[in-house]
């Protein structure tokens, strides 16, 4: 159809890109172990496969040299919901009950030439960027009695005091910009190295890589100054901030 | 737009019934349209801080679980008119309560009220924790002493996390009622002061009512303080608070001291729930 300057406008198409999430099984041989494992899995979260979307890949056990007949009937007999294969080229599967499921190998040579040149894509796309881990977390209130913050990843900072019956337990260091009344303990992953730092000392129990200390062996010189604790030769050192 | 407020402590005896009273009171008073809830299923003492004890024939329990129509267990005052009272009952306890039949009793009376004053039982279980769930204001009564401190620091954390709004990540207003103040004691250092109650538990204070026998004379005689002698500095710190939960600004005075008499002596320490 010739185009016609008159003829009506098309709506505008539009194109998305969206990523979905599914699981993927390989099997692998010994093939009667790894269905025996699959059972078991099933057997104990049969939720977790449910609706699921699932694709195949059948790289190794072929390459084992395993009957895709026999593979796909199995698969097949456990209610899996199965939406492709990949790991292997589509006219492998000719003949058997999966040879219409879509092939998710990447293949260039299928493409249709598009006047240009063909941009290669990796079989196996590059790592995601690695997300550092969380290793602090920030608590911009005041930790009431009863409360407890746990964060084993690494340090804590609270801005607030943390109240008497309150309980802050950190991987790391604990950074209180407050008054500390409660307990505070440090260094769960970090041992020794851990410290306790608060704006006003005046803490219920103090611990660092499992060494506690309460008020009665402490002077009370340190009440409500600010203060740091550390656990120096096995012994918890409390001093107050310059 | 109506407000619900909760009166809670965690702590008993430290005067939430008094505090729920006075308030209500002193905001009927002020022209508002208020009712005040008793929460205290199977321990009610509002209906007696307030002289309706043989009045109630209907009450929460039996509107939260349809036996009564809301209207029929509304008690209104026969003192200020636009004051009415919301009786728990006496024979049930806690379990009688239900999430969504408070919710529904809450939302009718926010049609009907300007203020909704939810006197909460002491302690953290279900009682308070439903007498606070549909607030929207907090009043915390607190004593000036370390174990109520600490009780009212344990509540106030449960409004930032169990209430609605809190679940909803709005603002949830909190106001402190420092009540029993005794100034001689804290002269004395025998109590905490103003100052160390605030410090500790960091939200801002609403009034300070200062230990009195006529506090004490009111509940007994079944009539809040702001009606019964309103000249009294107990009852101009209810009216005042009153007035900055209406928006005003007044200023907080922290009673000073003053000569006690024979009577306050013998009954001021006495506990008033």
């Amino acid at each position: 159809m010739p185009v016609n300057a008159a003829a009506p406008a098309l709506p505008q198409l539009r194109i998305r890109g969206r990523s979905f999430m599914c699981l993927i099984l390989a099997p692998e041989p010994p093939l009667e172990a790894w269905f025996t494992a699959l059972d078991e899995q099933l057997r104990r979260a049969a939720s977790y496969f449910v609706n699921k979307p699932i694709v195949i890949n059948l790289a190794v056990a072929q390459e084992a040299g395993g009957k895709l007949d026999e593979i796909v009937s199995a698969l097949e007999a456990r209610g899996l919901y199965i939406i492709a294969v990949e790991g292997l080229s589509a006219d492998e599967l000719t003949g058997t009950r999966w040879a219409g499921l879509p092939d998710l190998r990447q293949k260039p040579q299928d493409r249709e030439d598009v006047g240009g040149k063909l941009i290669e894509i990796p079989d196996d796309p590059l790592p995601a960027p690695s997300v550092p881990a969380v290793t602090s977390l920030l608590i911009d209130r005041p930790v009431r009695s009863g409360q407890s913050i746990i964060f084993e990843d690494g340090d804590v900072t609270i801005i607030g005091p943390v109240s008497s019956g309150a309980e802050v337990i950190a991987g790391g260091s604990i950074h209180i910009y407050g008054a500390l009344r409660g307990r505070a303990i440090a260094g769960l992953r970090a041992g020794a190295n851990a410290r306790i730092f608060c704006h006003k000392f005046g803490a219920e129990l103090v611990a660092i890589d499992g060494v506690y200390d309460t008020p009665e062996s402490w002077s009370e010189a340190f009440n409500n100054r600010a203060a740091q604790v550390r656990l120096e030769g096995g012994v918890l050192n409390i001093a107050p901030l310059a | 737009m109506s407000k619900v407020v909760v009166v809670t402590s965690g702590k008993g005896g430290v005067g939430k019934t008094t505090t729920s009273a006075s308030l209500g009171a002193a905001l009927a008073q002020a022209g508002q349209n208020v009712v005040v809830v008793d929460f205290d299923v199977g321990l009610r003492n509002l209906d007696l801080v307030l002289g309706a004890e043989r009045r109630v024939v209907f009450d929460l329990v039996n509107v939260v679980q349809g036996d009564a129509k809301l209207a029929q267990a509304l008690i209104k005052d026969k003192r200020v008119d636009t004051l009415s009272l919301l009786a728990a009952s006496q024979t049930r306890d806690k379990d009688a309560l239900t999430e969504e039949g408070v919710k529904s009793v809450i939302d009718e009376l926010r049609t009907k009220f300007d203020w909704i004053i939810c006197d909460s039982p002491a302690g953290i279980e279900k009682g308070a924790m439903l007498a606070m769930r549909f607030a929207d204001v907090a009043v915390v009564v607190t004593n000036p002493e370390v174990s109520s401190v600490r009780d009212s620091d344990r509540i106030i954390g449960m409004l930032d996390s169990k209430t609605v709004r809190a679940e909803n990540g709005e603002t949830f207003e909190k106001h402190l009622m420092l009540t029993r103040y005794n100034p001689a004691r804290a002269a004395k250092g025998e109590m905490l002061g103003v100052d160390d109650v605030l410090e500790i538990l960091a939200i801002p204070l609403l009034g300070i009512v200062p230990e009195s026998p006529d506090v004490l004379n009111a509940s007994n005689l079944g009539c809040p303080v702001t009606l019964h002698n309103p000249a009294s500095t107990a009852a101009k710190a209810y009216a005042d608070a009153a007035k900055r939960l209406l928006g005003e600004t007044v200023e907080i005075t922290t009673p000073a001291l003053e000569k006690q008499g024979l009577l306050g002596r013998l009954f001021g320490r006495k506990a008033v729930a």
